[in-house]
């Protein structure tokens, strides 16, 4: 990794430490027994998978650091080509798109869907969907593709995230 | 805990680069081995200096009216009619066929002109924030999570090689992420290359059985690329720049 | 006997006062609204394309940036060269700069694609681009010129202005060789790729920086009654004539250089002859009305007296200077990349053709939004702070130091 790159992730990380200390601080306040936003009224939004299939780490981590996994697989993947799958934004998507009557797929960033319906109630404005799939793409497109080989769907290096481990400790 | 894992992941590290280094070894030696498929980077291993990527294009190969590498590449990253709005000079073209007559002697080629994953690459120097950089491995690319769209480096790119994304998008692919306000390129098929692919163009104008497109590991002496540098002439765009260009042409 | 100059606060109650600032007002308005509409749109519904890159917007940040740097030249020529004469000007000329360049980076910040990651072009910096370092010499200059005007005005720091100002004067020269630089570097374009460009941009400066000065000067004055005696500002006058002429000389270096070597031959008989629109803004706005012009009315016996006819004449110095901004950066992007040197190209992507771009009202609209916000800093300034002397009437500004130059 080069300086360059150190220097990045370090002002990335502090900028965004910096924009969640509010986040963080309120956070500290309910501690242990509230999910963070637990008191948000919304109508829990469907999910893909089924409902008793774990997400990636506990939801109460989940709700305070998503930012932080995905940030951080954002630099791994763009700049040094680490393409693991646990804490991709695809992934997410892949697992938290609902599917409408007709069975096709409503975009994540829809309103009263996964990733909007908590981002308006807690006023974030994200602007991963300017650029990113908002729906499961990669499995419809493979299909009578030759080159299925270019986008496989797992691969190694699942770990649990740094963050992870480290937020564990903390607590 | 933590303790426990790293140490794990970092023997896993060290055991991996010896493979890895134990399986470039054995490519060297002659006979059988050649033809053995080198060992797949692992997802979880960052991209290393010890592969450049490029691309040789055989303009003599290259059919005039065909230009199935671009459709390739529009189908492959999303790009070509996703622009409603802009008008012809606003939308985005990663790659695109050019035709070139000599004024003297009047000699006609057609080339795919595409970002041509410099050494030294101007857009990489001019970019204030660094959105524009070049990965280990040689790909040159736009980080456009950090792109202000200032379009320094479409002012600096030799090869008119980026576009500026006029408008809102939707429904982009998943491995391909692109949106209004940025500035975009060819990625050389970044996620097809990490999972030991070829680009989409090069794939397609194999398919067209033209084979113009020669793909691979520039700093591997044994690979098809490579050897096919070696056998005969080629050369840079703006060579007089000296910017060690990955893509390489031949024939004109 | 030197006499101290009295500062005071405009009154700012005429009717005059307010329509200037209402309609100042406006024009800021209307460029916020066009911000908002190609922010939101996207820049579709702006005249850039992928060929034409920079725009309307740039042409009036690059002028507007540029400017800022030359006028603090009549602060550095009172301070650093102590020139007595130019002392009373010194707050004017440090508080127009600050506007200018405020004017001109809004413009430059609202034309980019992502104008809400400014915070990311400031924490994210990349030190080999030229552009990352322009960054840091902009927001440096700004402080530095209100550290600067600080020491001027604060009695009990006066005795450190000088070296304020000596810190201003160099920090505005490396400031506007960035500036130039920004083209100067770019070596794959034939119609930039010249280390000229950087002392090009730099006399530019003196150019437009004092023409605005002149004309604001003339402004404050004629409108608030104050006195402007003839000593300051036919030395004013001549001096602008001066800068017309260097700029004209390097405009001159500039071409003649291209021209000698064959491989820019093309890009030279584009912007001198076949141009279209280009060669027309060159040799008539920029070369005549711009330069040539102005100069021979400054230098004038009888016409260079005339107050009507020295406003007239900053004010061509300033049309020039916008033709020449136009001119060098869409000009120069409109000129075809030379990929394959020798051979005639065709593409989808207009390849080897002259391309084509016509301005939108929108970034218009932003552009003179830039210097609509940059008068308004200054009308407002002056209003609540002592900037302006009293009188600059001649027995006022030091006739002794006026006589003896």
């Amino acid at each position: 990794m080069t300086y360059a790159m150190v220097a990045r992730r370090v002002s990335g990380l502090l900028l965004s430490a910096l924009l969640l200390l509010p986040l963080a601080v309120s956070a500290e306040d309910a501690e242990a027994e509230n999910l963070p936003f637990s008191d948000l009224t919304m109508t829990e939004p469907e999910r893909h998978v089924s409902a008793t299939e774990e997400c990636v780490a506990p939801e109460a981590v989940m709700r305070r650091n998503h930012m932080k996994f995905i940030l951080h697989q954002r630099d791994d993947t763009m700049h040094r080509g680490i393409r693991t799958r646990r804490y991709s934004l695809e992934e997410c998507v892949n697992c938290h798109a609902a599917k409408n009557e007709q069975g096709e797929y409503i975009p994540v960033n829809a309103e009263n869907q996964f990733c909007s319906s908590c981002h308006t109630y807690a006023a974030v404005n994200i602007d991963c969907f300017q650029c990113h799939a908002t729906k499961p793409v990669r499995a419809s497109r493979l299909n009578g593709r030759s080159a299925s080989a270019a986008h496989p769907s797992g691969g190694p290096g699942n770990a649990p995230h740094p963050f992870l481990v480290s937020e564990g400790n903390a607590q | 805990m933590s303790d426990t894992s790293n140490r794990i992941d970092s023997a896993r590290r060290a055991f991996l680069n010896k493979a890895g280094a134990a399986a470039g070894a054995a490519a060297i030696a002659p006979g059988v081995f050649l033809t053995t498929p080198a060992v797949a980077r692992p997802a979880d291993q960052p991209v290393s200096s010890e592969k450049r990527w490029g691309i040789l294009v055989d303009t003599n190969k290259c059919a005039s009216n065909c230009d199935a590498c671009v459709t390739a590449c529009k189908d492959e990253n999303g790009w070509g009619s996703t622009e409603h709005h802009s008008s012809q000079e606003q939308q985005s073209q990663w790659i695109r066929k050019v035709e070139i007559r000599n004024r003297s002697t009047g000699f006609v080629a057609t080339l795919p002109l595409m970002c041509q994953h410099c050494e030294h690459p101007p857009c990489v120097d001019v970019c204030p924030t660094g959105a524009s950089f070049k990965r280990a491995d040689g790909i040159v690319l736009v980080d456009k999570h950090i792109c202000i769209g200032c379009r320094y480096c479409m002012m600096a790119c030799p090869y008119k090689a980026r576009s500026f994304i006029h408008e809102d998008l939707e429904d982009q692919l998943p491995w391909a992420p692109r949106g209004k306000g940025t500035v975009e390129s060819c990625t050389l098929c970044v996620q097809r290359v990490d999972n030991d692919g070829t680009p989409a163009c090069v794939e397609a104008c194999s398919a067209e059985n033209h084979n113009a497109l020669v793909f691979g590991n520039l700093n591997d002496e044994n690979s098809d690329i490579s050897r096919e540098l070696a056998r005969a002439e080629s050369i840079e765009l703006r060579a007089d720049l000296a910017l060690n260009t990955g893509v390489r042409y031949r024939g004109i | 006997m030197k006499l101290a100059p009295n500062y005071r606060e405009i009154e700012g109650k005429s009717t005059g006062f307010r329509v200037l600032l209402g309609g100042l007002g406006l024009l800021a308005a209307l460029a916020f609204g066009a911000f908002l509409y190609m922010e939101h749109s996207g820049h579709y519904v702006t005249g850039m394309t992928n060929q034409i890159v920079w725009g309307m917007p740039h042409v009036f940040a690059i002028f507007l940036i540029v400017a800022a740097s030359g006028a603090l030249n009549v602060a550095s020529i009172g301070t650093v060269f102590g020139k007595s004469l130019y002392k009373p000007l010194g707050r004017l000329s440090g508080l127009l700069a600050i506007a200018l360049l405020l004017g001109g980076l809004m413009v430059l910040v609202l034309d980019l694609g992502h104008p809400d990651r400014l915070i990311v072009a400031m924490t994210y910096y990349n030190f080999k681009s030229i552009f990352a370092w322009n960054i840091i010499l902009y927001n440096g200059f700004l402080a530095v010129t209100i550290v600067y005007l600080w020491f001027m005005m604060e009695r009990k720091m006066n005795r450190y202005y000088r070296a304020a100002g000596t810190v201003a004067f160099v920090w505005r020269l490396i400031l506007t060789t960035g500036t130039g630089s920004i083209f100067g570097w770019l070596v794959a374009r034939s119609a930039y790729d010249m280390a000229m460009l950087a002392p090009m941009f730099i006399i530019m400066s003196f150019a437009f920086g004092l023409a605005i000065f002149i004309l604001v000067l003339m402004a404050a004055y004629s409108w608030t009654g104050r006195p402007l005696g003839d000593a300051v500002l036919f030395r004013l006058k001549n001096l602008l004539g001066v800068f017309i002429a260097a700029v004209l000389y390097f405009v001159m270096v500039y071409h003649l250089s291209n021209l000698y070597a064959t491989e820019h031959h093309g890009v030279e008989r584009f912007i001198l002859m076949d141009g279209g629109i280009y060669t027309q803004l060159f040799w008539i706005v920029q070369i005549l009305i711009g330069s040539l012009l102005p100069l021979a009315m400054v230098y004038h016996p009888t016409i260079g007296k005339s107050r009507p006819a020295i406003a007239t004449a900053s004010l061509l110095v300033i049309i020039g200077g916008m033709a020449q901004v136009y001119v060098l950066l869409i000009g120069g992007q409109a000129y075809p990349l030379e990929i394959f040197p020798g051979y005639e190209v065709t593409s989808s992507f207009h390849d080897g053709v002259v391309n084509s771009y016509s301005p939108s009202i929108w970034e218009i609209t932003l552009g003179v939004g830039g210097v609509a916000v940059a008068l308004l800093v200054v009308t407002i300034a002056i209003r609540v702070l002592r900037f302006l002397p009293v009188s600059l009437a001649d027995d006022a500004v030091d006739p002794h130091a006026a006589k003896a130059d």
